[in-house]
């Protein structure tokens, strides 16, 4: 029991990691690695809750995120990007150094959240939520500090990345739920590649600060 | 009781010149195994040991306006840094002074180090020197906090912060999958990598290039200064490569109970340890270049971003716990 709760400790920890490395990659290209990267992860982990407590529709959560997150989003995306050509360095709102340490603060601030608001619930849930906060936080991060619009899908879907994780923590998502939230996040997918393709073509970039001037309360 | 005191001390004192004797042959693997890699001859393994013998026989140049402090330093920086690198337990976990081998006390007695050299390269006034120092400070003020807060998760995970009270504990308790432990290990082998001045961070194969940290501080030293301050540079690699395997791989080290047999296997372990690292080492400043300057804040706080997640999880676990 205690080895079980220790690797899904440690895979949810090897997600967080990742969500910090999104925030730190400079490149569209290593972004969408990462990203997968993280979402094979949370296959893993969630294989492995699947494995430990003997519950075996978690084996089909598993396999979506391994094909729909680790494998059909990155490979969409790395073909969007290809298209649009956009492989040069991601331009920030912040610096990294900023953007790691509010991602820090963020971090600390979901554990003590989750130590204050499920006291004296079972401790390995406790801890599994708490990473799986950070990591949905960070996700949020991600979309506030990056202005492209290919990095903010991908901080949108890391978002997602820590729903599933906290899901798995909390015992709770039934299958019907965790279908349709995947699937409707590939149609959020669908979305945001029109819109990306869309932007890129009234604006020439996709850098969304192209979409303040359209406010027209500046100038 | 007397001969048990005179083994005692024996072992220490083995372990002591074992640094001491290790060091240049450890610095020759790296350099052989990236020469190797790079499909060149090489030098031979143990040029470490003829470029120091070279140096000593040499005669120190010293520039005019040089004042006692560049003349002092190298004694002294060689001098702290062999004795962090002997306290750091190497083969054995219950030696005589290993209640001195405390981690707090080991940042410090490097620290101390690093400002002899960075005053030293300050000293003669010329600009190399200046840059170097500065840099050095630099990397210094960002590899030091995620030490520190290395060490404090390592002392939070072990309950003791000497050295072979964690390197016992980690021996009793080898399968503990630690999440947190994992992150110190990546962030103690960057603050390795800034402290040594290898390959990110600086490149120590050359003192041409304007990037320099390492080599632009020691620029003015020649003869026996220079190979006093090489001989210090070898014993840190030394220290960091043992310090790595005594927290993070400490499997084959001597219990404090152990005999001459016990100490026997413990050091070959130990040795070979070592110079597997080294090897890895070449590997690895083989496989990636050099960072820009300006991106060494960005790649140090990646080591400070997870010696606070280390702890952050080490509290969690703790809390969990109780």
């Amino acid at each position: 029991m205690n080895q079980a709760y220790e690797i899904s400790h440690l895979l949810a920890g090897v997600m967080l990691v990742t969500s910090f490395a999104l925030l730190y990659q400079q490149r569209v290209a290593a972004v969408l690695n990462t990203f997968a990267a993280q979402s094979i992860t949370l296959a893993l982990a969630v294989a492995w809750a699947a494995w430990s407590q003997d519950r075996p529709d978690l084996f089909i959560t598993a396999l979506i995120a391994l094909t729909l997150k680790g494998i059909v989003i990155p490979v969409a995306l790395h073909r969007t990007v290809a298209r649009l050509g956009i492989h040069r360095e991601v331009e920030k709102v912040v610096g990294v150094g900023v953007a790691l340490m509010v991602g820090l603060a963020l971090t600390g601030l979901a554990q003590a959240l989750l130590f204050k608001v499920t006291h004296g619930t079972a401790s390995h849930a406790r801890e599994e939520l708490a990473l799986a906060l950070a990591i949905i936080l960070m996700g949020f991060l991600m979309m506030i500090v990056r202005r492209n619009a290919v990095t903010q899908i991908v901080g949108f879907m890391s978002m997602e990345n820590g729903l599933i994780l906290a899901a798995t923590g909390a015992r709770g998502m039934p299958l019907v739920v965790e279908v349709s939230v995947a699937f409707s996040v590939l149609i959020a997918l669908f979305v945001f590649a029109v819109f990306v393709f869309r932007i890129r073509e009234r604006f020439d970039t996709i850098d969304i600060e192209a979409l303040d001037r359209m406010r027209g309360d500046r100038r | 009781m007397t001969g048990d005191l005179v083994m005692q001390f024996l072992a220490q004192g083995v372990q002591m010149f074992m640094v001491l004797l290790i060091a240049p042959l450890a610095v020759g693997v790296v350099r052989r195994v990236k020469a190797r890699l790079m499909r060149r001859q090489g030098a031979p393994l143990l040029q470490g040991y003829r470029d120091l013998a070279k140096l000593l026989r040499k005669e120190s140049v010293i520039a005019e306006n040089a004042s006692w402090l560049f003349r002092s330093a190298p004694s002294l920086i060689f001098a702290l840094t062999w004795v962090a690198a002997a306290l750091v337990p190497s083969f054995a976990s219950g030696l005589m002074f290993n209640w001195a081998a405390d981690v707090v006390a080991l940042v410090a007695l490097l620290g101390a180090a690093r400002a002899l050299l960075a005053l030293a390269g300050m000293d003669v006034g010329t600009s190399f020197g200046g840059i170097g120092s500065s840099r050095e400070m630099m990397i210094a003020t960002l590899a030091e906090p995620a030490m520190m807060l290395i060490v404090l998760t390592l002392a939070i995970a072990a309950g003791t912060t000497r050295l072979a009270g964690v390197a016992d504990f980690f021996i009793a308790e080898p399968l503990a999958v630690r999440v947190s432990l994992a992150l110190s290990l990546v962030a103690l082998i960057i603050v390795a990598l800034a402290e040594n001045a290898r390959i990110p961070v600086d490149n120590p194969v050359t003192h041409l290039e304007l990037t320099m940290v390492h080599e632009a501080m020691i620029l003015e030293y020649s003869g026996r200064h220079l190979a006093l301050i090489e001989a210090a540079s070898y014993l840190k690699l030394v220290l960091y490569l043992s310090l790595l395997i005594c927290l993070f791989a400490p499997f084959g080290m001597a219990p404090a109970s152990a005999g001459v047999g016990g100490w026997a296997i413990g050091l070959l372990a130990w040795t070979a340890k070592l110079l597997g690292g080294a090897a890895l080492l070449g590997v690895w400043e083989v496989s990636i270049a050099k960072m820009r300057v300006f991106r060494l804040p960005d790649f140090l706080g990646i080591a400070f971003v997870f010696g606070f997640l280390a702890i952050l999880l080490a509290f969690l676990a703790r809390g969990a716990l109780e």
